[in-house]
């Protein structure tokens, strides 16, 4: 009883999908999002029409004004830097604008000019300071907003009068201050599209990139070749337009020369933007969050007006929710990755059927044996980790190693090797098709082709994303292993696509079907996922009907045979349902029957952990992960088998000396060739009684 | 470049000092009315505040922080003591419910910067705006506070005078040797001085460094108190709209002309004092030349600016210790 709800609650309760959730990046803008709602639904419920049009359309403009300054300053903490002198620059440019606009009369282009131009010098002299003096960002612009303040207001009591006294002609100048286009306030529309390129630029195009990468680790940027100390200063540019920006368009509303233009506005926009998710030290941030903390300040301030508090309780208000989202930032981002890391793995239920006791008595099925102890060993201590073997039509061996390389061993004593191609990752199934391409699935990379002349092509790292996964599964993580069609689609399994290559053992651990089978047709080039939801699905090989393929799900210890055409296409039916071990590599034998190598044997220990999910998940989250519970995989053996799923034959190699662990093996001219990845050799066995004619790959396909 | 100032013995401490002989004639000669007794008692006294903000701030410093909620620590619990006194609490209440006040402020900051591991600057910002809210919001009846009767008893600190000096550089002098031989002397200091070098380090060879972090923030906080109760008595009064001054620019000022590098673990109570001479003299000075306080203002930053561009060449950040994300 309790055994059901357990299984039906891991069946059914989707636990993976926590952790795939955490570890999405937009997860980081949901945050400010939920604080968004909520702000606007307390406000509504404590103030009568807060949420009227008048007031939206008034908040909107005013949103926008605060939103070229948070803007601003985004990016500067972006880059890892701060801009307290935002406030200044944004007083003194509304002076300069008034004063263009009013005193001088200038034409509405000019003056904009004009004052762009001195929101990028007053953000320059920051730039200088900090970028190429190396000067530290608070303490510098805290000062040049002093500086910047004292010189507003030096300048401010000589020109307030004059502005006061004069007033443009420009209906255009209105149209910015409190007109609309479309009934959208004119401001709003200015934000949109600044924000819209600023949006395209951080995502988009590489100054962006540059901007996330100084602020992500200046050192590493530096070495690349960035010029960080362009990047940093043009940042601080960047920000004195976009308040000077602002500015124009306060200006253009209130026309006002007031001595405390912008007092308090560096509290309010960092605020803003540290609210909205910018993380404070840089690399992290977009005008989404930007545009979110905004809204955030800007609902809050007028909501706290509204409600008539104090300007001392406003303050302290404003100054504790500014310390609790740098809190809150700064530790989460800190703990993050742990907190994915216990999340993210989430074991499944997995019944496994009981092992006999007897299976490896001397009289059964699987009775150990000594049989490979006559395996003659090639390139040992040559080759790292030859997780599959291939013969060509010269009865070359290939092989791939640890350093994602191919290795060619030459016939007929491969004493002599070479490097074939490199390719990088972990290169695992191999095969040959009839023109000696050698296609190859390599583990973190996808599905790779060397060609006759050696070169390396890419297949395919990419197949179709599954509408309801939360992880993107488009891209291969590990694709295992591969045969080719008589029509020359290729079948290849991906064990896992919830884990790289060096992380197995979790994926065991989990033993949730994370794996699947996938179809490259070369024809259309198209990659489609054919089955779903499998566990570790390991070997492939094409049946003796050509109509159907054999395949292995490791943690599963079962052979599964599936019909990709014929009357049968798209089913799939069970062969061996209760292995003794983990099924590895699959390979057709000379007699049309299969080879199937174990590469690891059953334990009651995990077999029992499978059935307890619980328990596997106290220890993922409570033990570091060279302390979890692993399939064993230092003892295998190789089995034959027939489409029935009889075992007919099985060697063993009880002392594990000449060749201790198998992955792999393949059939060709009599010989058996053997690979294990965690080996530094192949093997070779003599087979007696065989066709020695036999190859498995390559022009096998053809026939 | 390092060979020919240390063979000139030319560290930043003597350049100070011969910067601030120099101005001093300069002023001596030049300026009306420098050398009166009236102007050196001024000077003195206003230094004396200076030195003592001055010297809570370079124990923040040398730890690898800054404390820029300093002046709302000096006004507000300041404030509420001259308050409390006021409306008949006994001096010891009032003066132990100040001290209470300015500890909190501490252990907030401190433990801001050491748990939260917010940024230190960030933190004594925040810390201080949240802290001038409170005197704002009603704690006073009115924005200036007036010295009470009450607290005359230790209105000394602030007023008297013993042969002919004013009481207020001697308390600027005892909180100095104070500060000097908790620094030098104490086990703590040492710790201090380790962790403003290198916080890893510090951690690794058995320091509790967090602690230690919010000891420095109480410390400086209480000075602050200190110096707040010495300005109220030599004023009568205490502004609590002081904090939106940019007086603590000033105490920077101190901190860093004097020579504590604001990369920390540098730096003693001597390169307070120099600082404070120099500093006191310029500001003095212009007030004397009747600069008006925006100009007055833009001085100080200018001076400011230069003095951190200085800093960050002689102390560059050590890239090795420097925490990304240290703005």
């Amino acid at each position: 009883m309790i055994k059901t709800i357990s299984r039906l609650r891991y069946k059914y309760w989707p636990d993976h999908i926590f952790g795939e959730i955490l570890q999405k990046s937009w997860m980081e803008t949901a945050v400010p999002l939920a604080v968004l709602i909520f702000t606007i639904v307390f406000f509504s419920v404590q103030i009568d029409n807060f949420i009227s049009p008048s007031n939206m359309s008034d908040n909107f403009r005013q949103a926008s004004e605060l939103g070229f300054v948070v803007l601003g300053i985004s990016l500067v903490l972006i880059v890892g830097g701060i801009d307290l002198s935002v406030a200044s620059i944004f007083a003194l440019s509304n002076l300069l604008v008034l004063y263009c606009m009013h005193v001088w009369q200038l034409p509405l282009g000019a003056s904009v000019s004009i004052t762009l131009l001195g929101g990028a010098l007053l953000g320059s002299v920051n730039g200088i300071l900090i970028g190429y003096f190396r000067m530290r960002a608070f303490l510098t612009t805290m000062v040049t907003l002093i500086v910047f303040k004292s010189i507003h207001d030096l300048i401010n009591v000589r020109v307030a009068v004059p502005i006061s006294s004069n007033f443009p002609d420009s209906p255009v100048w209105d149209i910015m201050g409190y007109g609309s286009i479309l009934s959208i306030p004119t401001a709003v529309w200015a934000f949109g599209i600044v924000a819209l390129f600023s949006h395209i630029l951080l995502t988009r195009l590489r100054p962006g990139w540059w901007l996330l990468a100084v602020g992500g680790n200046r050192r590493s940027a530096y070495n690349i070749g960035l010029p960080v100390n362009r990047i940093v200063a043009l940042s601080y540019v960047a920000s004195g337009v976009l308040a000077s920006a602002s500015a124009i368009f306060y200006a253009a509303r209130l026309a006002s020369p007031g001595a405390d233009t912008g007092s308090g506005l560096e509290i309010t926009v960092l605020t803003a933007a540290i609210l909205g998710g910018i993380r404070l030290g840089g690399g992290k941030g977009s005008v989404m969050k930007a545009i979110l903390g905004t809204l955030i300040i800007l609902l809050l301030t007028n909501g706290l007006l509204r409600m008539a508090t104090p300007a001392g309780t406003a303050r302290i208000i404003l100054a504790m929710i500014l310390l609790m989202a740098a809190a809150l930032d700064i530790r989460w981002f800190k703990n993050r990755h742990k907190a994915v890391q216990e999340m993210y793995v989430s074991p499944a239920y997995l019944e496994l059927p009981h092992l006999p006791e007897d299976t490896t008595a001397p009289n059964a099925a699987f009775a150990p044996n000594d049989r490979l102890k006559a395996v003659e060993t090639i390139g040992l201590g040559m080759i790292e980790a030859p997780e599959d073997v291939v013969l060509d039509d010269y009865d070359n061996l290939y092989s791939g190693n640890r350093h994602g390389e191919i290795i060619r061993f030459f016939a007929p004593d491969y004493q002599r090797h070479e490097v074939y191609a490199r390719i990088g990752g972990q290169p695992l199934g191999m095969t040959f098709d009839a023109d000696h391409n050698l296609y190859v699935c390599v583990g973190g990379m996808g599905l790779y082709r060397v060609t006759a002349d050696r070169e390396v092509e890419l297949v395919t790292d990419e197949t179709n994303r599954s509408y309801l996964s939360v992880i993107d599964d488009s891209r291969l993580k590990l694709a295992d292993d591969l045969d080719i069609l008589p029509d020359g689609r290729i079948l290849f399994s991906e064990a896992t696509v919830r884990y790289e290559m060096h992380e197995w053992q979790t994926d065991a651990l989990e033993g949730r079907g994370n794996g699947r089978i996938i179809m490259y047709d070369p024809k259309n080039k198209k990659t489609t996922t054919v089955l779903r939801g499998l566990t570790f699905p390991n070997g492939v090989v094409l049946a003796s009907d050509k109509q159907s393929i054999m395949f292995a799900e490791s943690w599963k210890c079962s052979i599964k045979r599936y019909w990709f055409d014929g009357p049968k296409a798209g089913t799939v039916e069970m062969v061996i349902d209760n292995l003794p071990g983990y099924p590895d590599n699959i390979n057709v034998a000379s007699d049309g029957n299969y080879w199937l190598a174990i590469m690891g044997m059953r334990s009651q220990v995990f077999d029992l952990a499978m059935r307890k999910p619980g328990f596997r998940r106290r220890m993922a989250k409570q033990l570091p992960g060279d302390e979890w519970l692993a399939p064993n995989i230092n003892t295998g053996c190789i089995v034959k088998f027939n489409e029935a799923g009889e075992i007919l034959d099985v060697l063993w190699d009880m002392d594990g000396e000449n060749h201790p662990m198998i992955t792999s093996m393949r059939e060709h001219k009599g010989y058996l060739y053997i690979g294990g990845i965690s080996n530094n050799r192949i093997g070779r066995l003599k087979l007696d009684g065989v066709d020695e004619t036999f190859v498995s790959s390559g022009k096998y396909h053809v026939g | 470049m390092k060979n020919l100032f240390s063979s000139l013995n030319f560290d930043q401490q003597t350049i100070v000092t011969i910067l601030f002989a120099v101005l001093f004639v300069v002023f001596a000669f030049w300026l009306p009315g420098f050398t009166s007794t009236g102007n050196l008692l001024e000077l003195v006294r206003s230094v004396s505040v200076l030195g003592i903000l001055g010297l809570g701030m370079a124990i923040v410093v040398i730890g690898r922080g800054i404390d820029l909620s300093m002046i709302a620590t000096l006004a507000v619990p300041a404030s509420l003591v001259m308050t409390l006194a006021a409306s008949g609490y006994h001096p010891a209440v009032a003066i132990g419910a100040g001290l209470l006040f300015a500890i909190a402020t501490g252990i907030l900051n401190g433990v801001l910067v050491a748990y939260a591991e917010i940024p230190a600057l960030f933190t004594t910002l925040a810390v201080g705006i949240g802290v001038a809210g409170i005197g704002q919001s009603g704690m006073f009846e009115y924005d200036i506070v007036a010295w009470p009767p009450a607290l005359d008893s230790i209105a000394w600190i602030g007023r008297g005078k013993i042969f002919g000096l004013p009481y207020s550089i001697l308390a600027f002098g005892v909180a100095a040797l104070a500060v000097h031989i908790f620094l030098k002397k104490t086990r703590l200091g040492f710790f201090i001085y380790a962790l403003g070098d290198n916080l890893a380090a510090a951690r690794i060879s058995g320091i509790r460094v967090r602690p230690i972090i919010i000891l420095q923030y109480v410390i400086c906080a209480v000075i602050a108190l200190f110096a707040g109760l010495v300005l109220a008595a030599s004023a009568h009064s205490m502004d609590t709209r002081i904090f939106n001054l940019t007086w603590i620019y000033d105490v920077i000022l101190v901190v860093v002309l004097g020579g504590i590098g604001l990369s920390g673990g540098r730096g003693g109570v001597m390169n307070v004092i120099v600082g404070t001479l120099l500093i006191g003299t310029i500001v003095n000075g212009m007030t004397i030349l009747n600069v008006s306080y925006q100009g007055q203002n833009l001085v100080r930053g200018l001076v400011l600016l230069t003095a951190l561009m200085i800093d960050s060449i002689l102390n560059p950040r050590n890239e090795e210790t420097a925490k990304q994300g240290d703005i």
